[in-house]
C-alpha cells in the first residue's frame, strides 16, 4: 500500500535504482524513464531486444457463469469471439461513448477473463466495472488483482532467443495476442505475445515477488543479444512510431473509437454493451479524427503544442517527439475531418512560429513479418 | 571534467571569454541531465541575447530547455555543426559543441557568474 502524497512504486523498484535508472512520476508510480539512454534503448528493441517492467499496469480479474456476458456488456471488442488462449485490444465506455479506458482482454477460460488495463486508470476501471457488473446483476466476480501480480515486457526482434532459455513454453507456435499459462524459471506465469512497441515480443505476467529473479534471468539471457533494459521514454517513442494510443493524450473521456480510428474495436453487430447506442450516433457523425503527421520545417512538435491549418487553429498535438527509427520528428492530432487525408500540409506552433508539417499515412513504423 | 577558466551560470551554461568576445555552452552536467540531444535552436548572428534570458532551445528526446544566455550581447557566430549534429552536445559540451560567441556589452558581468569551485560547491548542493 501507498499513503496519499507518496509515489507508487512496482516490485523491482530498488533493481531500476541499482542499474541508475533515472526515475520519474508517472501517474502517480515511480517509474525508470530512462537507463543508459532512451535512443539506445529504442534501438536495441528494434534491433535486438529490450525488457521492460511494467507492474505498474493493473489487472482485472473477471469469473463465474457470466463472466464473459460482463465483459462483452463492459468492452466494446467482442468477447464471445476469443478462443481460449487468445487476447484482443478493446477499450471501456461511458455511456456517452467516451473512453474509461483502452484495455487488453484475455481469455483465460469460458468462465475466466483477464484484463490488462493503464496504471493510472486502474482503480477507476475497477470500480466501472465492477458497478457495471452490480448493476446488471451478472453472475460474475471482478477481482482487482494488481497487487498479484507483477509484469514484464521482452520486445524485439530477439524477444522469442531470448525467453527460449527459460522456458518451455511453445513460444515459437504462439500466435501475436495469443497467450500460455505456463511457467518461466519453474514459476508459474501468464505468458502473451502482446506488446507496446511494434515489435515481436512477450509480456509476462509472474508472482511479484519472482520479479526480480526473473529480470535478471532475462538480462542475462539476452546479453548475447544485446538485450537493455528499457524505459519508459523508448516505451513512449516505440508506441508513437506504431502510433498506438496512450490513455490522457490519443484517448480519453471526451474521445470516442470512431474518433480515435479504432472503430475495428468496436462489434456494433455484437449485441448491446456500455457505449453502444451513443456510438451508432457518432459513427455516422463523426467530426475530428486522428493522424498522423511528419515534420517539414525545422522543429520537434511536442505534446499539447497548438496545429493550424490555413493559418487558423484547428488541433493540438497529442503526442509529438522525435522518431529515432525513421531519423524525423513526428506526431499525432485530432483535425477536423474534412482536413483529415493524408498530404495535407499543417503548422505546428513551436515557441511561437508557425512550423510546416504534412499528413501521412500510419502507423508511422510497421515492422516486417 | 569542468575547465578552470570557464565560468558558471545556475542554469548550467558556460563562457570562456577571450578579449571582446565570449564562448558560451551548457554543461556537462546539464547534458547528463537532458540525456539524448536530438534538436539545438540557436540564436543568428547579429542578434542580441540579454543576460538571464532565453537565446535557444536544446531539445532531447523527451524534454525541451531553455539556453540562457548568462551575459549581454550580440551574436557574432553561432555553432552551425550543431544543426547537423545535436549529439556533439552530449560528447563534447565543454568544447566542440560550443554553442554561440557573442560580443560582450558589459564584459564585467562575467565577475558575477560561478568559478569552477562554486560550480562543482553548487552540483554538489544538488546531489
Amino acid at each position: 500500500m501507498s499513503l496519499p502524497g507518496t509515489l507508487k512504486v512496482t516490485p523491482l523498484h530498488s533493481v531500476h535504482r541499482r542499474l541508475g535508472a533515472r526515475m520519474v512520476d508517472f501517474g502517480g508510480w515511480e517509474m525508470p524513464v530512462q537507463y543508459a539512454g532512451i535512443l539506445e534503448e529504442h534501438h536495441a528493441v528494434r534491433r535486438a531486444a529490450g525488457v521492460f517492467d511494467v507492474s505498474h499496469m493493473g489487472e482485472i480479474e473477471i469469473r463465474g457463469p457470466e463472466a464473459l456476458k460482463l465483459t462483452d456488456y463492459v468492452s466494446t471488442n467482442a468477447a464471445a469471439r476469443l478462443a481460449q488462449g487468445r487476447a484482443h485490444y478493446s477499450a471501456l465506455l461511458y455511456p456517452h461513448g467516451g473512453f474509461v479506458d483502452d484495455i487488453l482482454v484475455h481469455k483465460v477460460a469460458d468462465d475466466h477473463f483477464f484484463l490488462c488495463v493503464n496504471a493510472s486508470n486502474q482503480e477507476k476501471d475497477y470500480r466501472h466495472i465492477r458497478e457495471t457488473n452490480e448493476a446488471g446483476r451478472f453472475d460474475a466476480e471482478v477481482e482487482y488483482a494488481s497487487e498479484r501480480y507483477a509484469q514484464i515486457a521482452v520486445q524485439g526482434p530477439r524477444a522469442l532467443a531470448t525467453l527460449r532459455k527459460l522456458t518451455s513454453a511453445p513460444l515459437e507456435t504462439m500466435r501475436y495476442y495469443a497467450f500460455a499459462d505456463d511457467a518461466v524459471l519453474g514459476v508459474p506465469a501468464r505468458i502473451a505475445r502482446t506488446g507496446y512497441t511494434g515489435e515481436d515480443g512477450f509480456e509476462i505476467y509472474v508472482p511479484p515477488d519472482e520479479s526480480e529473479r526473473l529480470w535478471n534471468a532475462i538480462l542475462d539471457a539476452g546479453a548475447e543479444f544485446g538485450i537493455r533494459p528499457c524505459g519508459l521514454g523508448a516505451r513512449n517513442t516505440l508506441r508513437l512510431e506504431a502510433k498506438m494510443a496512450l490513455y490522457g493524450h490519443e484517448i480519453d473521456a471526451s474521445i470516442n473509437p470512431y474518433e480515435a480510428d479504432l472503430a475495428w474495436i468496436v462489434k456494433l453487430d455484437k449485441g448491446d454493451f456500455q457505449g453502444r447506442d451513443a456510438l451508432i450516433q457518432a459513427k455516422e457523425n463523426v467530426r475530428r479524427k486522428l493522424v498522423g503527421f511528419e515534420m517539414r520545417g525545422r522543429g520537434i512538435a511536442r505534446d499539447g503544442y497548438e496545429v493550424a491549418v490555413n493559418g487558423t487553429p484547428a488541433a493540438w498535438v497529442t503526442s509529438g517527439g522525435p522518431s529515432p527509427t525513421l531519423g524525423k520528428n513526428i506526431g499525432l492530432c485530432y483535425l477536423p475531418v474534412e482536413y483529415a487525408e493524408v498530404g495535407r500540409t499543417i503548422q505546428i506552433g513551436i515557441r511561437n512560429q508557425a512550423v510546416d508539417a504534412v499528413t501521412v499515412p500510419t502507423p508511422f513504423y510497421k515492422r516486417e513479418k | 571534467m569542468y575547465p578552470d577558466n570557464y565560468r558558471y551560470s545556475k542554469e548550467h551554461e558556460w563562457i570562456v571569454v577571450d578579449g571582446e568576445i565570449a564562448t558560451i555552452g551548457i554543461t556537462d552536467y546539464a547534458q547528463q541531465e537532458l540525456g539524448d540531444i536530438v534538436y539545438v535552436d540557436l540564436p543568428r548572428p547579429g542578434d542580441s541575447v540579454a543576460a538571464g534570458k532565453s537565446m535557444g532551445s536544446v531539445e532531447s528526446v523527451k524534454a525541451v530547455s531553455d539556453v540562457y544566455s548568462p551575459v549581454t550581447g550580440e551574436v557574432v557566430e553561432s555553432n552551425a555543426a550543431l544543426t547537423d549534429s545535436p549529439e556533439k552536445v552530449n560528447q563534447d559540451p565543454h568544447g566542440e559543441a560550443w554553442m554561440v560567441k557573442v560580443k560582450l556589452f558589459a564584459p564585467d558581468e562575467v565577475n558575477s557568474l560561478m568559478t569552477v569551485a562554486d560550480y562543482k560547491e553548487y552540483l554538489a548542493g544538488k546531489e
